[in-house]
């Protein structure tokens, strides 16, 4: 889950990082109040979920509170990779003489966090790394030993840097790494960090992500930074459909009905468990077909349940027909499945020999699952059918009844 | 022969009370797996279908033979549980519980590691040698695991639980069977990556070709691609790769929790790339595995 830039801000301000000093806009009028109150130059930067700010333009420069208003008005019109600006971050502007990286992320492939550091800030550290590897360290930190403040003074002196100048970065890397640690992050980001005229040293721009599964362990601080639950974080906000799939899923414990999006297609898709969802909605896609929504059945749902998800999907606009289809469980019923679908179908209006398109879940009590499919003339297969078979026989299907009217 | 376990294996549960725990001892015992003990803190005393509980697991490693353990107890108590576990001289840990925070898996693994132990998962499966045993809700039922999992030739590696049995039970009808299926975990980190556990499917006899479930998310499959190239193989190996519609969306989360996109790196068709560079078979649909397979293992006679 990424953090806006101010919000990233606000959690290495209370770690002891210095910052410029900022206010947010959310009107080009906020912005030129945030001008004057900051009374000199000021960069004003987008604050949106993406990277790439600068080069779409949603970073400027201003002056003064007029200059502010119309730097702020438009960037706030420019739709980064897709993704709106919530507001503008009104910086306080001082001349830079030099830039660093600070970062610290799980190296996966070990499996031990480790801090990156570069003098030479700014710019593409992929890049630093390819073409400067001496200007960048790479320092890896104990999970079982506590972190200690000389593994940062270690990250910054393995580029060279020494006197004033290696103390002063030392403390602030030693801080982003308690930060790292202390909310379950998976990066800490400062880039760059910029020794001003003055000689002192400030975060100009941080990135920052938290694991989505640590969000309740960390439930008081993403409340303390204005950050709501309902705020997914996502590359868009949840639809009313995915909102109404996330209800199902919280209003009753047993079993998952997980992760419902939204699509535009006509084949609506009652699809398990994690895996198997992934490999199922590739195989519809693949076969031609146009999905109406994704999602993760898994566990052991009750009946009520999954007839509450089959409602949801059969009572979206354009879906005549769903698809029912699982890889062979372990532990889901067969029939408390077949049960739960054929109630939410028959829920919504609808007749679930015509509507279900095709039913493949494999696995225990599927000879009783099988009895109230046929009692109800739903066309299913067994494990002899494969995911991908089945996928097809789905789209075929859908096909045939849009092609009908 | 099979890796990690076989019918010898003797192994307890943590959090053996717990309901879904409860029915896994029952699935466990009825497949034939030597399930000797389990724990659960305050009910020591107690049975689980005959199966002793205790406390503490040295209360149980101080009287018997425990090659493994299977800790299925809830995600604020399980890092703990695996830490318990390596202490008291548990080799083999199968960490069924989903949602443990990262640092504390790191810290799990790193510990284990400078303990000489192995950790699979966490949210997983488990593992099975069929016709031996299991250790791990995989398959279910005794019969369905029965039903799934033929005992063969080619050892399993996979990132979802559920896709571990479709690629058995695929396997398995097409008469080639499994030496050793090994649910590895969904999240983002996890205990045993597949290159991890090539060797030891290397080691064994009885294996002769690898399948593979694969996801986005995570460097796992550059490793195995590296490895390959690196050290080479006497052993086949078809990967099957699962999310490919994800890389047209970056940004939304689907499917596991390890399945997250982080870099260009992360994503399927750079991973296939990579696989494929490596000498590794890229199956289209998970039907396509067991002749992929069976061609490369006539092959290599």
């Amino acid at each position: 889950m990424r953090f806006y830039e101010h919000e990233a801000k606000d959690l290495l301000a209370r770690h002891g990082v210095p910052l410029p000093q900022r206010r947010v806009a959310l009107t080009p009028e906020d912005a030129a109040t945030a001008t004057s109150d900051l009374g000199g130059p000021v960069v004003l930067k987008s604050q949106v979920l993406s990277g790439g700010r600068m080069k779409a333009g949603g970073v400027r420069f201003a002056d003064t509170p007029e200059e502010a208003a119309e730097a702020a008005e438009a960037i706030l019109a420019i739709e980064i990779n897709g993704l709106q600006p919530m507001g503008v971050l009104v910086e306080e502007r001082g001349e830079v003489e030099q830039e660093y990286y600070a970062a610290v992320t799980w190296d996966a492939a070990v499996r031990r966090p480790v801090v990156i550091f570069s003098d030479m800030g700014g710019i593409d550290i992929e890049e630093v790394a390819e073409q400067h590897p001496e200007h960048l360290s790479r320092t890896h930190l104990s999970n079982l030993r506590p972190f200690s403040d000389f593994e940062a003074k270690l990250a910054v002196s393995r580029t060279g840097v020494t006197g004033n100048e290696l103390n002063r970065l030392s403390r602030i890397v030693g801080a982003l790494v308690q930060v790292f640690l202390a909310y379950d992050l998976t990066l800490a980001e400062i880039n760059p960090i910029g020794r001003l005229a003055g000689g002192a040293f400030v975060a100009l721009d941080s990135h920052v992500d938290m694991e989505e599964e640590a969000r309740g362990t960390h439930a008081r601080l993403l409340a303390g930074l204005g950050i709501p639950d309902e705020d997914t974080r996502q590359a868009r906000p949840p639809t009313e459909f995915e909102i109404a799939g996330a209800q199902v899923d919280a209003a009753d414990t047993r079993g998952v009905a997980g992760r419902v999006v939204e699509f535009g297609g006509n084949l609506g898709l009652i699809i398990g468990a994690g895996g198997g969802s992934l490999t199922l909605f590739d195989a519809v896609r693949g076969a031609g077909g146009d999905p109406a929504n994704y999602c993760e059945i898994g566990g052991n749902p009750s009946v009520a349940k999954a007839a509450a998800l089959t409602k949801l999907v059969m009572s979206k606009p354009g879906v005549e027909k769903i698809a029912v289809m699982m890889n062979v469980v372990s532990n889901t019923r067969v029939d408390i499945m077949a049960r739960g679908v054929i109630k939410g179908v028959i829920e919504a209006g609808r007749d679930p020999a015509e509507a279900i398109a095709i039913f493949r879940i494999p696995g225990s009590w599927e000879d009783e699952g099988v009895k109230i499919l046929e009692r109800y003339g739903v066309e299913y297969v067994d494990r002899s059918v494969s995911m991908h078979e089945a996928a097809q026989r789905a789209v075929e299907k859908a096909a045939a009844g849009t092609g009908g009217g | 022969m099979s890796i990690l376990i076989d019918a010898d294996s003797t192994f307890i549960i943590q959090g053996i009370t717990g309901r879904e725990a409860v029915t896994m001892t029952r699935e466990l015992l009825d497949y034939g797996a030597r399930v000797v003990g389990g724990v659960t803190p305050g009910r020591k005393g107690r049975d689980v279908h005959g199966v002793p509980v205790e406390d503490t697991v040295r209360a149980l490693t101080e009287r018997m033979q425990v090659d493994g353990s299977i800790v299925a107890v809830p995600p604020a108590f399980a890092a703990d549980a695996v830490l318990e576990a390596i202490e008291a001289g548990v080799k083999l840990i199968v960490v069924v519980t989903e949602r443990i925070p990262r640092a504390q898996v790191a810290r799990a693994i790193e510990y284990a590691s400078q303990e000489g132990a192995r950790i699979i998962g966490p949210n997983c499966l488990g593992v099975i040698s069929p016709g031996k045993s299991k250790m791990g809700g995989i398959g279910g039922a005794a019969d369905s695991t029965r039903r799934a999992f033929v005992p063969g030739v080619v050892g399993v590696m996979s990132r979802s639980g559920g896709m571990t049995t479709e690629i058995a039970n695929a396997l398995s009808e097409a008469g080639l069977g499994v030496s050793t299926a090994v649910s590895i975990g969904g999240d983002a980190m996890i205990g045993s990556t597949y290159a991890e556990l090539m060797p030891l499917f290397e080691a064994d006899e009885q294996t002769q070709g690898i399948a593979i479930y694969s996801e986005p998310g995570g460097p796992m499959e550059a490793q195995l691609a590296a490895h390959m190239a690196e050290h080479g193989s006497r052993l086949p190996v078809v990967a099957f790769m699962a999310g490919r519609f994800m890389d047209e969306m970056p940004g939304m989360r689907f499917g596991h929790a390890g399945t997250i996109v982080e870099g260009r790196a992360d994503t399927t068709a750079d991973k296939i790339a990579r696989l494929e560079a490596a000498g590794i078979a890229v199956a289209e649909r998970i039907e396509e595995i067991p002749a992929l397979l069976r061609e490369r293992i006539e092959g290599a006679d």
